[in-house]
């Protein structure tokens, strides 16, 4: 029992963050048909900027807050630069065009910064609670409340803000967006600034726990993307519960199967995922209209 | 004597429902007409006749043969062909490639002898590159055989569809809006081409909204009216039912058509 | 002029010619290992192309197909005791049917979910290579027996180069069949509009099938052929980054030419031969790269040279 509490506590702190980066996915793929691979690098760069600003002198929060608006920015470049010039192309160029920056990004890191694991420091110190036979970290406590806070932010500001509306109205149908007066390439770029906050916030609040480094990225990316996936690609819900069960499927297999293996499960679910119902959980099927 | 029957087709969208029990039968040889307002389901109900759809309730028969839930392959193999309202060309190909993938299933499919470009493979492509060129001189593209297909205009990616879908030896054709988009010259041309198509023995199915072509070449008109059967006969029936007036032209067009009448 | 840059038979004329004549220009051994490499890549990429180019699907794992040819070589001589051209073509055979089993389920898919699920497909396949320790040497990678022809071990930079090279153009030269015979047209049919295929009586995925297959196997014998020469194999052939590489190759090249694939392969192998001092900015340059072209010349080099080349000096 005590194992079972085990793994879904680190279950759901690890799936809380791949619902972010599955979040993040979902909100630029609705507003603009783009999968961002470089989703996982805005991850990353929380967590690293944030030690860097740290070791550069500044208090945490301070550090934290220069790592959000960094990675915001790094976001809205990634679709001025990357995606907006690219407007026209096939969906697999626009995919290969992310995973470009991503690399990009990673190179850019490793070289302006390092390529060594770094940490920071917990919350609210690091002592573990003792639920049920189970060890919680306060850490992952924060980790949970931090990220289900960005879940309601989110929700209200597509919801009670006119902002927000205009990011809905533009992912629901882009051309129907323009000609009520939304300017949909800057909606779109907005996409990219929040799912880019989202990601950061993400990489500050799990790093205490997981360590960052240059290239932790691309693994992050691609369990995101599984998430999304396995909740029906483009359904938001779906994203963040994708996410999760993605993060106990992983820790109760690394438990109970092979802990060698654990990686190995996001892809094993896509694959499975795809065969089977490639909707996802929540999402629809749709028909080509001829 | 009929080639193809439908019978109470039915398919519905999410909560709409597109066909609402669908029935008519198509003769050997002859043209025969679907016609109605937009949104009447013509293109629904030919998507689910050659395969792209699969209806969920009602049969499809074509030669006797209940063809209701076959793929558009199977339906290519018995003889079913199809041109597209929104063009499907082959755009990066060129104008007689396009034909000549029309021929597939008349070729020789061996992958090793394609492999190997085995002296079988050139004589394969040498025929086939000659029928494509005889059904371009048939809709009158001879001239464009090696120019891109993204080259073309409108009306010659119509014509160049029909010789495609011919280039399958097709007992039955299906085109879908063959004259849209085409200017009178165009319709001319296109006319021409679907009276030599059923000289040769090619049934057509037709839907079509230009009315005066479909009233000059169609045997019998079938109208349908927001997925339902509006009235079925010949032109001139057809043309002078009040119910199809309606249907297009709302009441007081009916008004007026009638005036126009007398 | 033009006519002749068309005729693709001559395009094989011409890259054997190259093949044959290159080494007497080229100033040392270090050169021809390098244009081996270029050889190998190309005969990979060729794969790809056929897949993406021609038959217009995507893969963004075929990094698995390179590291089972790979792998094979090493694994066949050390646990199973086959010679090395005997490895090979196993390593070959188990590429073909992994990619006939995995690609009739995965084919049926299109876009983001072709691309993701041929990426699952790599990275599980990197995976068990990198945990497997104890078989594969793991991280470390292991070593490959020198391949044993008729008695002779074949090493050397030039022998290598040979073998890759003539490789190479039987390769192209089945590409250039398979394109001009109507399983050529089926596939560019596919790519064009797939539903216009499947009402002419294209079994559209029996084609995608053979292209999948098709292009597994070329990229089998490339990687089969990469750690022959080298002598020594590491999970880096099955990883992530090559696949995308790959990709880069074929579509910075120009997808759906022949000659494209080969610079592109050119390009990515020469290109950090010459950053060897900037190796730490190589994951920045590649990335770089990858946006740039992809944005400015999104059909790829060759096509954009051979459109520039049409319409004439002004």
């Amino acid at each position: 029992m005590a194992e079972l509490l085990q793994f879904t506590f680190s279950g759901l702190t690890v799936g809380a963050i791949y619902a972010l980066v599955a979040l993040g996915f979902t909100l630029i793929y609705n507003a603009s048909d783009v999968a961002n691979f470089a989703q996982g690098e805005f991850v990353m760069l929380g967590g690293m900027v944030t030690v860097f600003a740290m070791a550069a002198g500044l208090p945490i929060g301070f550090a934290a807050l220069v790592a959000i608006v960094f990675v915001a920015l790094v976001g809205l470049l990634l679709h001025r630069l990357a995606i907006e010039p690219a407007r026209g192309a096939s969906s697999v160029t626009l995919i290969i065009i992310t995973i470009g920056a991503s690399i990009f990004l990673r190179g850019m890191t490793a070289i302006l910064l390092d390529k060594n694991f770094h940490n920071l420091p917990p919350f609210f110190g690091s002592e573990p609670f003792v639920i049920g036979g189970a060890t919680l970290l306060p850490q992952s406590l924060v980790v949970l409340v931090g990220v289900a806070l960005v879940l309601l932010a989110v929700w209200l500001f597509m919801s009670r803000t006119l902002l927000g509306k205009s990011l809905l109205a533009t992912a629901a149908n882009r051309t129907a967006a323009q000609l009520t007066g939304i300017n949909t390439s800057a909606v779109i770029g907005m996409a990219f600034v929040i799912s880019a906050m989202i990601g950061a916030v993400g990489g500050i609040l799990v790093t205490p726990i997981t360590l960052t480094y240059y290239d932790a990225g691309t693994m992050l990316a691609l369990k995101g993307f599984a998430g999304a996936v396995l909740g029906g690609m483009g359904n938001p819900i779906g994203a963040v519960v994708g996410g999760l069960v993605l993060g106990l499927l992983e820790q109760f297999s690394a438990g109970y199967l092979s802990s060698q293996y654990k990686d190995a499960v996001a892809f094993i679910v896509i694959l499975l995922v795809l065969f089977t119902m490639p909707q996802g959980l929540f999402g629809a099927k749709t028909v080509e209209r001829v | 004597m009929s080639i193809l029957t439908v019978e109470n087709l039915r398919i519905a969208f999410g909560g709409v429902i597109a066909i609402d029990g669908v029935s008519f039968s198509v003769r050997r040889n002859e043209i025969f007409a679907l016609i109605g307002p937009n949104g009447a389901g013509k293109t629904t109900l030919f998507n689910m006749i050659s395969g792209l759809y699969v209806p969920q309730s009602g049969r499809i028969v074509l030669d006797g043969e209940d063809v209701t839930n076959f793929t558009p392959q199977e339906l290519a193999r018995r003889g079913m062909s199809r041109t597209f309202q929104n063009l499907q060309v082959f755009f990066r190909m060129s104008a007689a490639e396009n034909v000549m993938v029309g021929r597939h299933l008349h070729e020789n499919r061996n992958v090793f002898a394609h492999l190997l470009a085995l002296p079988s493979v050139h004589a394969q492509n040498r025929t086939t590159r000659a029928r494509a060129e005889e059904l371009l001189a048939l809709v009158g593209l001879e001239g464009v055989a090696d120019r891109a297909a993204s080259s073309l205009p409108y009306g010659a990616l119509k014509r160049l569809e029909i010789a495609r879908a011919l280039a399958t030896e097709p007992k039955i054709l299906l085109l879908d809006e063959p004259a849209a988009g085409c200017n009178p010259v165009e319709t001319e041309e296109i006319d021409a081409v679907i009276k030599t198509i059923a000289a040769q023995g090619v049934t057509v199915v037709l839907v079509e909204h230009d009315m005066r072509l479909v009233m000059r070449i169609s045997n019998r008109i079938h109208v349908l009216d927001r997925g339902r059967t509006l009235a079925e006969g010949s032109a001139a029936e057809v043309r002078s039912n009040p119910a199809v007036v309606t249907a297009y032209l709302g009441g007081l067009g009916e008004q007026e058509a009638a005036r126009a009448r007398d | 002029m033009r006519r002749c840059l068309n005729s693709p038979f001559l395009l094989i004329l011409a890259l054997g010619a190259v093949v044959a004549l290159l080494p007497l220009i080229l100033p040392s051994n270090f050169y021809v290992r390098v244009v081996a490499i270029v050889y190998i890549n190309a005969l990979a990429v060729l794969g790809l192309n056929l897949l993406m180019g021609f038959a217009g699907q995507v893969s963004l794992g075929h990094a698995g197909f390179f590291g089972i040819g790979a792998y094979a070589v090493a694994l066949g001589p050390v646990y199973l005791g086959l010679p090395g051209w005997a490895s090979l073509i196993g390593g070959t055979a188990l590429s073909g049917l992994l990619a006939f089993v995995v690609g009739r389920p995965i084919l049926r898919l299109s876009g983001y979910y072709l691309a993701i699920a041929t990426l699952g497909m790599g990275v599980l396949i990197s995976m068990v290579v990198s945990n497997e320790a104890n078989i594969t040497g793991g991280p470390n990678g292991m070593e490959v027996p020198r391949l044993v022809l008729f008695g002779s071990r074949i090493t050397g930079s030039l022998t290598w180069y040979w073998i890759s090279g003539i490789t190479l153009v039987i390769g192209a030269l089945i590409v250039v069949n398979l394109i001009e015979s109507p399983t050529g047209r089926a596939f560019r049919a596919i790519h064009d509009s797939e539903i216009a295929a499947r009402v002419l009586g294209v079994d559209v995925a029996r084609y995608k099938l053979l292209a999948f297959v098709l292009s597994a196997v070329f990229t089998s014998i490339a990687g089969s052929y990469l750690v022959l020469l080298d002598g020594f194999v590491t999970p880096n052939t099955t990883s992530f980054l090559l696949s995308i590489e790959l990709v880069v190759m074929a579509v910075l090249g120009g997808l759906g030419s022949i000659l494209g694939s080969i610079v592109g392969a050119a390009i990515l192998v020469i290109l950090p031969q010459f950053l060897t001092v900037f190796h730490d900015y190589e994951h920045a340059v590649l990335g770089a790269i990858i946006i740039v072209f992809l944005i400015f010349l999104p059909s790829g080099i060759v096509p954009a040279l051979a459109s520039l080349i049409r319409r004439g000096p002004a």
